[in-house]
């Protein structure tokens, strides 16, 4: 006993910084596992103040990208509109349907909230984006993330009473993929970032039977509950043949540009649960055939 | 103004300037800077090591959080301070040099060479501990070996113009008790 605790003396420097290297190499490892480790939340609403100071100043220095982004997002919005479109034929008027839930059975699946960014990254292998609202004001985790102008950003990971923590489009971890297909002839494959340029991702199990061209739409697909069909991701920049098999490797120009992001919408699927709900049933009867 | 205060300054000016300048300034995804961990080679040489550990350790935790990756940073900043005292040793031009001094410098260290030498040293272990353990999780030899090189040798250029533009004057103090 006393040689040992004469051992601790001697080596106390030394057992000090491997004790300090394990807690950061646990740190390390535990955070990339599970988004939540235990501090985390606690961390965010510090960090996330002091960003919010920030932000205030950083703001004006985008005012006029942002104003235009906002009056071309209105431009695309107000071209949708029920008044735009006329019918040939006098008889067929069309009445605009003000319920939400019509007999035909319509009802809303997607719902926007508009978020602040505070704070975004786009340098490390794994790149966050920090949201001014959080759960207080409806955000839950899970949601899926546009830009103004519905380009894909990412996914909401962690949310504090005011804070959101949104994993952008470009991350390495395999944690997030984000479904994508082709506008033109709605081939399938996911979208992964491989950690080097920002702004340009990759898709891949795409076919090379595919029809694809440089400058092509990249659109989500929606098999997943986090984005609605039809929320681009970008256009395609190059596609690569791949030499090992039959897939293209098709690098994507992301719509969203993560450089400058300083409003977002999140997006709610409001149906999420019951489709959970009804994939995980199919899975167990599944589970009791065998 | 007390050592106390003026490094309680230091940590926050830094990481504050890591975070929203030199993070937000992307050069190339090969070549990041890094002038942060300047605290650590700036530190004054009395603290004791158990502390200087300690206080490296909040120092990458602090950025970490920042970037929301708690580990990284911090790993590579308690292996700086865990070298620093070692190279501070063998890079003093003779003993109790460091009890006339409060902290490294050009001065203290007896010469611009030696003391380039120490920081080159540390900027290094510093990059190489931080890719390393990166390119763990995310892999790829290559990319972490001309990270390492390319990364080092911004932060130095970083580091160079930082003493120069703020130039630390070291009082000699004589304490022979």
């Amino acid at each position: 006993m006393r040689n040992v605790l004469l051992f601790i003396r001697r080596y106390a420097t030394f057992l000090t910084f491997l004790l300090l290297q394990g807690f950061s190499i646990y740190l390390i490892v535990q955070y990339n596992k599970y988004h939540h480790a235990v501090f985390s939340s606690s961390m965010n609403k510090v960090t996330g103040a002091v960003n919010t100071q920030y932000n205030k100043i950083q703001e004006y220095l985008t005012l006029k990208q942002q104003n235009a982004k906002l009056s071309q997002a209105n431009e695309q919005l107000l071209n949708r509109l029920k008044e735009n479109f006329e019918s040939a034929d006098t008889a067929n008027r069309t009445v605009v349907d003000s319920i939400a839930l019509d007999t035909l059975g319509t009802r809303r699946k997607w719902r926007y909230y508009q978020a602040k960014v505070v704070a975004a990254s786009v340098s490390a292998q794994n790149n966050f984006i920090v949201l001014h609202r959080g759960s207080n004001q409806q955000l839950k985790e899970g949601m899926g993330v546009l830009d103004p102008l519905n380009g894909v950003v990412g996914k909401i990971i962690e949310v504090t009473d005011d804070y959101a923590v949104v994993i952008s489009l470009l991350s390495k971890t395999s944690d997030f993929k984000v479904d994508a297909k082709l506008k033109k002839g709605g081939e399938t494959g996911s979208i992964t970032w491989d950690g080097k340029e920002p702004n340009l991702v990759t898709l891949t199990n795409i076919r090379k039977s595919a029809d694809v061209k440089k400058g092509d739409t990249v659109y989500t697909s929606g098999y997943t509950t986090t984005f609605q069909n039809g929320s681009m991701v970008g256009t395609v920049a190059e596609v690569i043949p791949e030499k090992s098999n039959n897939n293209f490797k098709i690098m994507v120009r992301t719509a969203a540009n993560f450089y400058n992001l300083q409003y977002v919408n999140v997006i709610e699927n409001i149906e999420k649960e019951k489709i959970e709900t009804i994939v995980q049933q199919a899975a167990k009867k599944l589970g009791e055939g065998n | 103004m007390s050592t106390l205060v003026k490094n309680i300054i230091r940590f926050v000016l830094f990481i504050l300037v890591q975070y929203y300048v030199l993070d937000q300034v992307l050069l190339h995804q090969l070549a990041t800077p890094y002038i942060y961990f300047l605290f650590i080679i700036w530190m004054p040489f009395n603290i004791g090591r158990k502390w200087q550990m300690f206080l490296a350790f909040l120092l990458g935790f602090t950025l970490d959080s920042f970037r929301h990756q708690p580990g990284f940073h911090a790993a590579a900043c308690v292996l700086i301070a865990y070298l620093r005292p070692m190279l501070v040793k063998l890079l003093i031009p003779q003993e109790g040099t460091d009890a006339n001094y409060e902290e490294p410098s050009p001065q203290s260290l007896g010469g611009f060479v030696r003391y380039f030498l120490f920081v080159t040293i540390l900027t290094v272990a510093h990059h190489a501990w931080l890719f390393l353990l990166e390119a763990w999780q995310f892999g790829n030899i290559w990319y972490f070996l001309i990270k390492t090189i390319l990364s080092t040798a911004i932060s130095l250029l970083i580091i160079l113009v930082t003493e120069l533009l703020f130039v630390r004057k070291q009082k000699f103090k004589t304490n022979t008790v």
